[in-house]
C-alpha cells in the first residue's frame, strides 16, 4: 500500500514531466526559424531584429542571450540556430583565429566549409575599446591606450568574453605591454555598474553601448591599432537559402540599414529606458524599413507562466529520472560493499563539479537548451539520493536484517517488506534534498538556452533591472519551499506509522 | 534432530569454534552455557545460517545444511533474539502473520493461528494491533515468540531471550515459556549466561569455554562430578541464584 503510494508519486512526478514538457515542445510540421544571440544588449536587439523580420515570412523564434562567441557559434554550426548577429573582428580573431583568414572572401570560404554564410555589413562598427571615467582619466592625463604603462595600479574589470578572448585582454596586455595586476572578468554590464560606483577604473566598451555617454565615459584612442575593425553582420546556416529561403531574404533587408547613431539609441532605449528589445525593434523597422511587425511587450504574469512551466519541465524530468536510477544504485551499493565504493564515488564526483561548469560540459555533448539542463540536472540529483538509499539500507540494525534472514525471507522479499520500508525516511530525506537543490541548480539552465527562472535572472543582471531578477528570484525561492512542503506531506503519506512512532519518542 | 560435527569457525582470523561437536535429540532443551566470547550464540546462529562455517558440517533431520536448502530450511526452525529483533514498522500481529503471508497462507489460517499463539504465550489481543515500541519488554518476547512459532517450527534457537528483561518480568516468562516447551515437545536449544535458567529449562546443560565443550550433562552432575576446576569455579560465581532455585526445585 505504501510502496504503491511511492510508486504513485514517481509516476506522478513523470506525468507532470511529459505534460510540461509536451506543452514546451515546439509545433513540429513546419519548422520554425530559430534565431540566437550572445548574451549582450545589442545581440540581443539584433537578435528580435531578423526574427521579427523572419516572422513576416512564417513561423520564427529567437532564443535570447544563449552565452558567449563559442556556445553560440557551436550552436550555429550543429544547427540548433539557424542565424545570429556577429561582428567582422570577432569571426576574424576569436572564431577562425587558426586559420587567420586575411580577406572577406577567405572567411566566406572557411565559413562555407562548415556550411554557414555571412551577410554583407549591416551598416556599423561596433569595436571593442578601453574605457574610463572621463574625470579620471583628465586626472591622470591618459588619452591612448599606450597611456595605461605608466599607471599599474588602475583597477581593471573586463567583461568575462573580453578576458578570455585572443583579441581581447591577453593580446592587447601584449601588444601594449601593459603592467596592470589588478584584473579581472566579471559580466560586462556589472563592469559599468561598478565604474559608476567608483569601485572600477578601467574596463572594456563596446563602441555602440549607451553606457558610455550615460556614466560620462572616455573612450581611450588604440594609438598603435590593436583592435580590428568590428562591423556587425549576420551569420547564417547555408541551408536557410533552401528551408527558409523568403525568411531569409527579409532578414538580409537589414544589410546596410542601421547605422552607429541608431544602433546606440536602440541600445540605450532598451538598457536605459528598459524598453523590451522585441519593442524597440519593431519600432525601427516600422519607421526605417516600412515593416509593421506586431510587438507586444511580454505581460509580467505571462512570463512568469512560461517560465514557470519551463522551470517545473527541468525539475520534474530530470529528478523523477534521478529517483528512477539512483534507489537502485543505493540498493545495489548497500548489498555489495565493494560496488558501493565505486558508484558512491562516481556520483560524488559529479556532485563536486559545479552546477555551472557540468551545464557547460554538456554542451559539446548534448547542445544547449532544455537536454543538456536536464541531464546536467539529473547527474545533480543522483548524489543526494544514492548516498541516502545506502545509507538508510545499511543504517538498518543488524538484528532486524538477521530476523529477516532467519525467517526465511528471500532476498528480494526482505528489500521489499523490511528493509525499503525501514530506510523510506532516509531514502525520501534524499529525495527531498536533491528536489531543492535541482530547484535552485535549475535557474542556471538559463545559461544555456533552457529557459525557466533562470531567465529574468539573466535578463535583469543583463539590463540592471531589479524587478527583473526578482521575478526569477522568488518563484524560484517559492517553489523550493513548495517542493519542500509536498516532501514533508509525503514523508507522512510514505512512511510507516510504527517508525513514526519512534520518531516522535 | 540436529548434529554439529567438526565445526570450526574464526572471526577475523580468531576461532571462536574449533572442531566442534555437538548433537541435539529430539523434543529435549538443550541448553547452551558459558561466559562472553565462549561460542554459544555463534552455535545458534551457524544453525540458523546467519554465518556459514570454515569447517565441518551441520545436520538438520538428518540433511546437510546448504545455502541453497536455507530459506526452506529456516521455516522449520523458529529463532528469538535477546531484544526481540521486532520490525518497528509492522504491528505485533504483522510481525507474527509476516512469513506466513508470504508462503501464502489463508486468512483463516492465520486468524486461527495467531490466536492459538496469543493464548499459549499469555499474549493480551489487544495488543497484536500495536507498534512494538508500543509494547513492554516483556510483551516484544511473547510476540516475538509468537512469530519464532507461527509456522510451528521443528527446532525453537532461542539466544538470551530474557536477557534483556527485568527480574519480575524475566521470572513470569521463565515460567510460561517453560509451560510452552513441555506443552509444546519442541527440540529448542536456548543460549543463556545464568546458570539458574539453563537448570530450570534444560533437559541437558552444555557448558562451554573458548568453543569447546567443558562438560554436558545435568546440574546434579555438573555439580556431583565436575570435569575440571573450571566447572566448579563457574558454578560457584552463580552461586545465588542456583540455591534459591534449589529451594524451588
Amino acid at each position: 500500500m505504501r510502496l504503491r503510494f511511492a510508486l504513485l508519486l514517481v509516476a506522478s512526478l513523470f506525468l507532470a514531466a511529459s505534460v510540461v514538457s509536451a506543452a514546451g515542445a515546439p509545433d513540429a510540421d513546419a519548422r520554425a526559424l530559430v534565431v540566437g544571440s550572445k548574451n549582450f544588449t545589442e545581440g540581443v536587439v539584433l537578435g528580435e531584429l531578423a526574427r521579427a523580420l523572419a516572422s513576416t515570412e512564417g513561423p520564427a523564434e529567437h532564443r535570447q542571450a544563449l552565452g558567449g562567441t563559442r556556445l553560440v557559434f557551436n550552436a550555429l554550426v550543429s544547427g540548433e540556430i539557424d542565424v545570429y548577429a556577429e561582428y567582422t573582428g570577432t569571426i576574424t580573431h576569436e572564431i577562425l583565429a587558426q586559420q587567420q583568414p586575411e580577406s572577406r572572401e577567405e572567411i566566406r570560404e572557411i565559413l562555407a566549409e562548415s556550411g554557414l554564410r555571412m551577410s554583407e555589413s549591416l551598416g556599423f562598427r561596433d569595436n571593442f575599446a578601453l574605457g574610463m571615467p572621463k574625470a579620471l582619466a583628465e586626472r591622470l592625463g591618459i588619452r591612448r591606450v599606450s597611456d595605461l604603462r605608466a599607471h599599474p595600479e588602475l583597477v581593471v574589470r573586463f567583461g568575462t568574453e573580453f578576458m578570455e578572448r585572443g583579441d581581447g585582454w591577453p593580446g592587447l596586455k601584449q601588444h601594449y605591454g601593459l603592467p596592470q595586476q589588478d584584473v579581472l572578468g566579471v559580466e560586462h554590464d556589472l563592469a559599468y555598474r561598478g565604474m559608476a560606483a567608483g569601485d572600477v577604473e578601467l574596463t572594456d566598451l563596446y563602441t555602440t553601448d549607451a553606457e558610455i555617454a550615460y556614466y560620462d565615459l572616455f573612450t581611450l584612442e588604440d594609438d598603435r591599432g590593436y583592435f580590428p575593425p568590428y562591423e556587425a553582420l549576420l551569420l547564417y546556416r547555408a541551408d536557410l537559402t533552401k528551408t527558409h529561403p523568403a525568411a531569409l531574404r527579409a532578414m538580409l533587408r537589414l544589410e546596410g540599414e542601421i547605422d552607429e547613431t541608431e544602433m546606440v539609441a536602440m541600445n540605450a532605449r532598451v538598457k536605459l529606458k528598459g524598453v523590451q528589445e522585441n519593442v524597440v525593434a519593431a519600432d525601427f523597422l516600422r519607421e526605417e524599413l516600412g515593416v509593421d511587425v506586431d510587438a507586444k511587450a511580454t505581460r509580467r504574469i505571462d512570463r512568469l507562466l512560461r517560465n514557470t512551466r519551463q522551470h517545473l519541465a527541468l525539475v520534474t524530468s530530470s529528478l523523477s529520472a534521478a529517483i528512477l536510477i539512483a534507489v537502485p544504485l543505493g540498493i545495489a551499493a548497500a548489498r555489495r560493499p565493494r560496488l558501493a565504493q565505486v558508484i558512491l564515488g562516481v556520483v560524488g564526483v559529479a556532485q563536486t563539479i559545479p552546477a555551472l561548469a557540468l551545464l557547460v560540459f554538456m554542451i559539446p555533448l548534448f547542445g544547449i537548451g532544455t537536454g543538456p539542463a536536464v541531464v546536467a540536472l539529473f547527474l545533480y540529483s543522483l548524489l543526494p539520493i544514492v548516498r541516502n538509499t545506502h545509507t538508510g539500507l545499511t543504517g538498518i540494525p543488524l538484528p532486524l536484517r538477521e530476523s529477516a534472514e532467519a525467517l526465511g525471507l528471500s532476498s528480494g522479499a526482505r528489500l521489499r517488506l523490511i528493509e525499503a520500508p525501514l530506510a523510506a525516511p532516509s531514502i525520501l530525506a534524499g529525495i527531498k534534498t536533491a528536489a531543492v537543490i535541482n530547484v535552485g541548480a535549475a535557474t542556471l539552465g538559463a545559461l544555456i538556452g533552457a529557459g525557466g527562472y533562470g531567465q529574468p535572472i539573466l535578463t535583469g543582471i543583463r539590463l540592471d533591472d531589479t524587478s527583473l531578477i526578482l521575478e526569477g528570484a522568488v518563484p524560484a525561492a517559492v517553489l523550493a519551499i513548495g517542493v519542500q512542503w509536498l516532501f514533508d506531506w509525503a514523508e507522512r503519506a510514505v512512511i510507516p506509522a510504527g517508525i513514526r512512532t519512534q520518531q516522535r519518542d | 534432530m540436529l548434529e554439529l560435527s567438526h565445526v570450526t569457525k574464526r572471526y577475523a582470523g580468531v576461532a571462536a569454534l574449533e572442531g566442534f561437536h555437538l548433537t541435539v535429540a529430539s523434543g529435549e532443551t538443550t541448553v547452551l552455557i558459558g561466559p562472553s566470547g565462549c561460542g554459544k550464540s555463534t552455535i545458534l546462529r551457524l544453525i540458523i545460517g546467519l554465518q556459514l562455517p570454515d569447517a565441518g558440517n551441520i545436520r538438520f533431520a538428518g540433511q546437510p545444511l546448504e545455502p541453497s536448502r536455507l530459506p526452506a530450511l529456516r521455516q522449520r526452525m523458529g529463532y528469538v533474539l535477546q531484544d526481540g529483533g521486532l520490525f518497528p514498522h509492522l504491528s505485533a500481529r504483522d510481525n507474527v502473520t509476516l512469513m506466513a503471508k508470504h508462503i501464502g497462507w489463508s486468512a483463516q489460517r492465520i486468524a486461527s493461528r495467531i490466536e492459538e499463539l496469543a493464548e499459549l504465550t499469555h499474549f493480551p489481543v489487544d495488543g497484536l494491533d500495536r507498534f512494538p515500541l508500543q509494547l513492554s519488554g516483556g510483551q516484544q518476547q511473547r510476540v516475538s515468540l509468537m512469530r519464532a512459532l507461527m509456522l510451528d517450527p521443528e527446532v525453537l534457537l532461542l539466544d538470551e531471550p530474557l536477557g534483556a528483561l527485568d527480574p519480575m518480568i524475566r521470572f513470569e516468562l521463565q515460567n510460561d515459556l517453560r509451560e510452552i516447551f513441555s506443552r509444546l515437545r519442541k527440540t529448542v536449544v536456548m543460549v543463556t549466561h545464568d546458570l539458574g535458567e539453563a537448570a530450570f529449562f534444560g533437559d541437558t546443560i552444555v557448558l562451554l569455554r573458548d568453543g569447546r565443550i567443558v562438560q554436558k550433562g545435568t546440574l546434579q552432575q555438573m555439580l556431583a562430578a565436575p570435569s575440571d576446576e573450571f566447572v566448579t569455579r563457574f558454578i560457584q560465581a552463580q552461586r545465588a541464584p542456583f540455591e534459591a532455585m534449589e529451594q524451588q526445585l
